[in-house]
């Protein structure tokens, strides 16, 4: 009986010597990739911000560039960023969470939700030079649009929409049914409760939608590349009026990236650009997180 | 209010007819013009030379070249990340190490673009003594870097939805940690690891901007120092001057491109269904 026991220790304690090896070996590459991942994140950053951060001044964040007075500045790009987010938001954020209604609340016929759940899925996957094709294709030449922002605009509507309808699609799925049946037992209309119960209660998870669909427009830059052109000056609405919008062209932060990079070779200028990106990057993932631990715990 | 609701759910569908329409009618014409087998299978892109070439197999083995690269390097990493992070980790070490990777996953593709051209390219002249750096090499290992957050995330969620049970089994069966990563969980989970592996594939065939700083966009035959054109990058260089039959030929190559993305997602559906399922 103690020989047995002193058997089965053994085999236990002491692995075969191949065994042992597959182990060792296993555990050191998992270690080994992890390191090499990590050491690239650091280095990718460390790199951006060494190179980025010395030529990074307020000035070069708002003047707009100017080759008489020798100034160089991104801030039409900032303004443009915005505007494109502002004016995709403005057209993708009702079509998105009314498909998402859509979806949870009203359909009743399977195959169309299927239907509209595949195409949604597809959009996702389609790269964004396909959209640049798109966008240059139908806004800017089938309906006469032009290189403008808002032709950009729109085709970045197609491309943060799949984003936009299923954050809130798994917003509303979280709202509690009972929620819906109060509201209705109380005598509101489907239309009001939506409004008033079940919109309200998935509030984060549209915002949450918003943040990432940003996120993707400010990183985007083969379709804004395309559509809204590389022009680095500033667009001044305030003085020409909202109608100038529609024939406004300039670039995009990201665009204004390759601007200094591939065209004129001005790589720090580049740096800064990417900077800026990333820190709106760590902004907007930090935010998306916030919102989703919000949006768990209720 | 639910036929404007609908209405809402429908422009989701109608998008995606209208992409595909639109890239079918002003794809067609070019290929019908310069011949399918001329078009896909002609070995030189010449397209602004006076007697214009239109054959796009150097871009279409690039793009495949490419691709198969950046995979071969990004899924082992990613995915021994991925073990890392599920099962080795201690709790905060992966809490810390987790936003970092999805950082990486926020980061715009043209600043990878940008890195590489300022890291990479010098680094592959250097070391490889040829005239440029720009080559096949540099924008593997952009892709492959670029591929790596959406490999380590899905790989992480598949391993971290196997049942513990089955772990617990094998250990208690006699099996080290490490196996049981390896032979039980890395087995349980591999219709989701396969997603990671199709959705890596998508990521890194439809990419354009990074690789267009890196590549070279040269139309050669690929090989791994030559300056090289994806498909992506061959529509991206031409985009904004060409016209006439050049123009077509570049909604040609958009079609084709859209083809292979599209069994690309059918292909990754099949495995995330099976996923859910399973």
């Amino acid at each position: 009986m103690a020989d047995r026991n002193g058997n089965s220790q053994q085999t236990v304690q002491a692995l075969s010597p191949s065994r042992k090896a597959y182990n060792g070996v296993m555990r050191a590459l998992i270690y080994a990739a992890s390191g090499i991942v990590v050491a690239l994140l650091l280095f990718l950053l460390c790199y951006i911000f060494y190179r980025g951060v010395p030529s990074l001044s307020l000035e070069f964040l708002t003047a707009e560039e100017s080759v008489v007075k020798d100034i160089q500045g991104i801030g039409p790009a900032v303004l443009n960023t915005l505007y494109v987010i502002i004016a995709t938001l403005i057209v993708v954020l009702p079509l998105g969470v009314g498909a998402a209604i859509y979806l949870t609340e009203y359909a009743k016929n399977r195959r169309l939700v299927a239907a509209i759940e595949f195409a949604t899925e597809t959009l996702a996957g389609i790269p964004s030079i396909i959209y640049a094709l798109v966008g240059v294709l139908v806004f800017a030449e089938s309906l006469r649009l032009g290189k403008t922002l808002i032709a950009g605009a729109l085709t970045l509507v197609i491309m943060t929409l799949p984003t936009i309808i299923r954050t809130t699609q798994e917003s509303l799925k979280t709202v509690p049914q009972s929620y819906r049946e109060g509201s209705l037992g109380l005598g509101s209309g489907k239309w009001h409760m939506i409004r008033t119960v079940v919109l309200p209660s998935s509030i984060d998870g549209i915002v949450t939608g918003c943040i990432l669909a940003i996120g993707r427009i400010v990183g985007e830059s083969a379709v804004l590349l395309y559509t809204v052109g590389m022009s680095m000056q500033m667009q001044d609405f305030f003085r020409n009026g909202l109608e100038s919008f529609f024939s406004a062209s300039g670039s995009t932060l990201s665009v204004a990236l390759y601007v200094y990079a591939k065209v004129r070779a001005d790589f720090d200028l580049a740096f800064s650009v990417a900077v800026v990106l990333i820190v709106i990057t760590l902004v907007i993932n930090l935010a998306a997180k916030f919102l989703g631990t919000k949006l768990k715990k209720t | 209010m639910q036929l404007i609701f609908f209405f809402c759910g429908f422009i989701a569908i109608a998008f995606v007819l209208v992409i595909t329409v639109y890239l079918i009618l002003s794809g067609l014409p070019a290929i019908r013009e310069i011949g399918l087998a001329d078009f896909l299978l002609g070995r030189e892109w010449a397209s602004t030379a006076k007697e214009p070439k239109f054959g796009i197999l150097p871009l279409i083995l690039t793009s495949i070249y490419g691709t198969a690269g950046a995979i071969l390097i990004g899924v082992p990493i990613g995915f021994l990340m991925a073990v890392f992070l599920a099962k080795v980790a201690p709790r905060r070490v992966a809490g810390v190490i987790r936003p970092v990777v999805d950082l990486l996953a926020g980061i715009p593709s043209i600043v990878y673009g940008l890195v590489g051209l300022m890291v990479l390219v010098p680094f592959v002249r250097k070391t490889f003594n040829t005239a440029a750096g720009e080559s096949l090499l540099a924008s593997i290992v952009v892709l492959a870097v670029m591929i790596l957050p959406s490999i380590i995330s899905v790989s992480e969620t598949a391993l971290n939805a196997v049942p513990r049970a089955y772990e617990e089994a094998s250990l208690a069966l006699g099996a080290t940690e490490i196996e049981t990563y390896f032979r039980v969980s890395a087995p349980a989970a591999k219709s989701g690891i396969a997603a990671a592996v199709v959705l890596g594939v998508g990521r890194a065939i439809g990419e354009a901007m990074a690789i267009m700083m890196v590549a070279g966009n040269v139309a050669n035959m690929p090989s791994l120092l030559s300056s090289v054109r994806f498909l992506t990058t061959g529509i991206a260089v031409e985009l904004a001057y060409s016209s006439g039959l050049q123009r077509q030929a570049l909604f040609s190559i958009g079609l084709v491109l859209f083809l292979f993305i599209m069994c690309i997602n059918v292909i990754l559906n099949v495995f995330l269904k099976r996923d859910k399922e399973g």
